[in-house]
């Protein structure tokens, strides 16, 4: 397998988990065991392109349990002989292989994977601005080591941010980003502004207004809610990503 | 039943309640922090090639690096 593989690195490593929830999008060819017509196949697969039961194969790194994946499209592109390739967006933690495998039972001739290539993971796309194989990291960080021209470095590593441009952002005040680093839940006053679309319990990053990540957290409210609050908490912190005093401590303690 | 959309295909929108300013005296914006800190918030988009594990993989990048830690988003597997 090949294709999109989001390395975090050191402090970085913190937001992976909202890369993990992140849907992920395939090329993948098939190989069907018989021979079918193409719109068989093509009527097989839109049949998938829905919430799907899956238990995970025997050689896996999870629970083997039965769990539903979303399939978000599933693409006929081309079909060569037996070999079928498609494109599928997927809810992370769908397991292609097994897809194949029962695609070809509800064909009834049988099908296994062949191949497989990641074109995305959540924000990271094959083909972007800086997706780089392993040896062009091992050439500019050489580059960089060599002439500290941070120009280098800046070819192939991205802000940790990245990973989190698919989740809801809550932009906050200056005053208001030591106290999340300490901890505390944000409340409606620290808000400067928000997106649309965050529902009650829903994964959030709590930015400063320099785009920095401070907090990953969960919404208490919705963005309808936030809108209309001037008091209260609008969500709870759950991983503090940035280091404490990078801004002034604008609370006193013993304080609310 | 309409297919559900694709966590890349949903639009957000910014909603302003204030009107407010960062004081450039503390933090950073992302992409411009300082080298060390760059690195250690940072994010590599790796294109893996077939043989190694993503676990290999990553490990390699922390070696090539000379970094504590690195992590990885969603294993891929190793074969073909």
């Amino acid at each position: 397998m090949t294709g999109v593989l989001p390395v975090t690195l050191e402090d970085s490593t913190k937001v992976v988990q909202a890369l993990l929830h992140s849907g992920k999008e395939y090329v993948c060819v098939m190989k069907l065991h018989g021979d079918v017509a193409d719109e068989q196949v093509k009527s097989v697969l839109s049949e998938f392109e829905d919430t799907i039961y899956q238990r995970p194969p025997l050689r896996a790194s999870v629970k083997r349990q039965l769990r539903t994946r979303k399939i978000y499209y599933l693409n006929f592109l081309e079909k060569e002989g037996r070999n079928v390739l498609f494109k599928v967006g997927c809810e992370g933690g769908t397991y292609i292989r097994k897809l194949c495998f029962d695609v070809g039972e509800v064909l009834g001739c049988g099908a296994h994977m062949q191949e497989l290539r990641r074109t995305r993971a959540g924000p990271f796309v094959e083909g972007a601005a800086r997706f780089v194989t392993l040896q062009d990291v091992a050439y500019w960080f050489m580059e960089w080591e060599k002439s500290k021209d941070e120009k280098a470095l800046r070819k192939f590593v991205q802000p940790m941010e990245t990973c989190l441009a698919l989740v809801s952002k809550i932009y906050i005040r200056d005053s208001a980003v030591d106290a999340v680093c300490h901890g505390a839940n944000l409340t409606a006053p620290g808000v400067v502004s928000f997106e649309t679309g965050i529902g009650e319990g829903s994964m959030i990053v709590i930015m400063s207004l320099k785009g920095e990540a401070v907090a990953l957290g969960k919404a208490v409210v919705s963005s309808e809610a936030i809108e209309k609050m001037d008091h209260g908490v609008v969500a709870l912190v759950k991983r503090v990503l940035m280091p404490r005093g990078t801004y002034p401590k604008c609370w006193k303690s013993g304080e609310d | 039943m309409p297919r559900s959309a694709a966590p890349w295909e949903i639009e957000r929108k910014l909603v302003v309640k204030f009107e407010d300013r960062t004081n450039l005296k503390y933090g950073c914006k992302p992409e411009e922090r300082p080298a060390e800190e760059f690195m250690r918030y940072g994010v590599i988009n790796l294109d893996k090639q077939a043989g190694p594990s993503s676990h290999e993989v990553a490990a390699w990048v922390k070696r090539i690096l000379k970094l504590r830690a690195v992590g990885h988003g969603g294993t891929l597997e190793a074969r073909y």
